[in-house]
């Protein structure tokens, strides 16, 4: 029995990974940019949260609800203000410029909000629990792997569903084209990142929830989520999803073996998967 | 005055200079055909009008405005749409996504929509769901004039229609000109299939080296005069 419950842990936690890795894999899919400042985007999201929640005395929920938009907007000003001069035929200028800026921001976090360790407050939600059968399950990992999925299904919706999901894809496909078309890639491009900013704000609740953070976690968070990336084949929602879940039940399966194990566990699942198929799981037909 | 004219329009790619002062009319409901060999500078000025390129403001205008420095979805927003060289459909959407986001910068309510373009080339309809660029290349052209159309266009630029295509194709594709003009659109055509071009347009430029080396009605224009203007031999 505990093997079932170490992997419903586990593809729990995936649920963690994959919020951390959605927002990534909209960007790389859009623009073929790879935001090495996506994990403290992420912490940048959770102290948002958290001064909102401390200083204002919001629900953690409702304060989320308020740092999405907030998130958007700078999200959609980083990008049509910065990244999309480093947009171009080399893919360095971004990385390198994404690498500055994350350093500029664990550096921001140090200075407003110390390196103590914090924690976004939920009350008595952060230890409920469920009893499903003979397994319990907490209510906030059930809460972030259901949001998790949600977030999945409304990227694909926009993505395959919508006008500005077909500008997405064309604009990734041909940016002059896409002009004659009246879009502005510009414009998408800035929107992309805000929405991965969105969704960079959920994975900063669920992570700011269920375990403490500092300004400098954000580097270890940024590789599960390349890791998930990855595994699940660049492009494809659904394959984040798989990825952060591999990454989750291995993670928990090393640590149910001995608990120095459960990040080396992830790391050896990401290198298997690798070893065998090489562009991921579920790779974009075209590209 | 002209729907859309250009005026002593220059335009260059860094220190290559490509149109050495164009001067191109059309008048509403009228289409105009530009000839010229390969680097004559038809597909610059056709990336010149829709936007591509930036101009100086005042060497294009549209229907009294001054277009030339605009960007290409400013240009697509007042109603000049293009079908660019080699069709570029994107592989990413389906043939009825491709249709659906001619309307992204003008939707504008007209003759034009996915019923009627369904209509006109009937092979789409059943293609519907098929990604764009799994079809032939004259069904591709399709798509393409079909994705330009779907913004009820009052200028409709097609670049090369027949580059590529079977001569039975080209045939199937400029049969639906009529329709097109019928439609109320002023059309622009660039080719190199010159009996093509003659059959369709009321008036016919023909260019050489970035200038207009000949203009004038086909029915005005002798083989000679266009063999002359083609290929700068002196007749």
């Amino acid at each position: 029995m505990s093997v079932l419950d170490t992997l419903i842990q586990g593809i729990l936690l995936g649920g963690l990974y994959t919020l951390f890795a959605a927002g990534l894999a909209l960007v790389f899919g859009i623009m073929r940019l790879v935001n090495l400042a996506h994990g403290d985007l992420i912490v940048m999201a959770a102290f948002l949260i958290l001064y909102l929640v401390t200083g204002l005395g919001l629900n953690p929920f409702v304060a989320a609800l308020i740092a999405m938009p907030v998130m958007f907007g700078i999200g959609w000003a980083l990008q049509y203000f910065v990244l999309n001069r480093t947009l171009g035929p080399d893919i360095l200028p971004p990385l390198l410029v994404t690498f500055g800026l994350s350093i500029v921001i664990q550096n921001g976090l140090l200075q407003g909000f110390s390196a103590d360790s914090r924690r976004i407050p939920i009350g008595p939600l952060e230890s409920a629990s469920i009893n499903l059968g003979p397994i319990a399950v907490g209510v906030m990992p059930l809460l972030t792997f259901a949001s998790a999925v949600l977030v999945i299904v409304a990227l694909n919706v926009i993505f395959y569903r919508t006008s500005l999901g077909r500008a997405f894809r064309a604009t990734s496909d041909d940016k002059v084209t896409a002009g004659l078309m009246g879009i502005r890639p510009d414009n998408i491009f800035a929107i992309a990142t805000g929405l991965a900013l969105v969704v960079a704000t959920i994975a900063a609740l669920y992570l700011g929830a269920r375990a403490n953070f500092d300004p400098t976690i954000g580097p270890a968070r940024l590789i599960y989520a390349f890791e998930a990336v990855i595994i699940g084949g660049l492009g494809s929602f659904w394959g984040t999803l798989v990825g952060g879940i591999i990454i989750g039940v291995a993670q928990t399966f090393g640590a149910s073996i001995n608990p120095e194990w459960q990040i080396l566990a992830g790391h050896v699942a990401f290198l298997i998967v690798l070893l065998f198929r090489p562009r991921g799981l579920f790779p974009r037909a075209v590209d | 005055m002209a729907l859309l004219e250009t005026r002593s329009l220059t335009a260059s790619y860094g220190d290559f200079q490509a149109l050495f002062g164009v001067d191109v009319r059309l008048e509403e409901g009228q289409t105009v055909a530009i000839i010229g060999a390969n680097g004559a500078g038809k597909t610059t000025l056709m990336r010149s009008i829709s936007g591509v390129l930036r101009n100086a403001l005042d060497q294009i205008s549209f229907d009294g405005r001054e277009i030339g420095g605009l960007s290409a979805p400013d240009v697509v927003a007042l109603g000049v749409a293009m079908v660019p060289e080699g069709r570029k459909l994107f592989p990413s959407l389906t043939v009825e996504e491709n249709l659906l986001i001619g309307r992204y910068g003008r939707a504008v309510e007209g003759f034009w929509s996915l019923e009627t373009i369904y209509e006109m080339f009937p092979i789409l309809k059943e293609r519907r769901n098929n990604p764009g660029t799994a079809l032939s290349g004259g069904q591709q052209q399709m798509v393409a004039i079909g994705r330009a159309l779907m913004s009820n266009p009052r200028v409709l630029l097609c670049d090369e229609l027949s580059l590529g295509l079977a001569p039975v194709v080209i045939k199937d594709i400029y049969a639906a000109f009529p329709k097109i003009k019928a439609s109320g659109a002023s059309i622009i055509i660039v080719e190199q299939d010159i009996g093509q071009a003659l059959k369709v347009a009321d008036q016919v430029y023909c260019m050489m080296e970035g200038r207009i080396t000949l203009s004038g009605k086909p029915s005005e224009i002798s083989r000679e005069q266009i063999h002359a203007a083609y290929f700068g031999a002196h007749a």
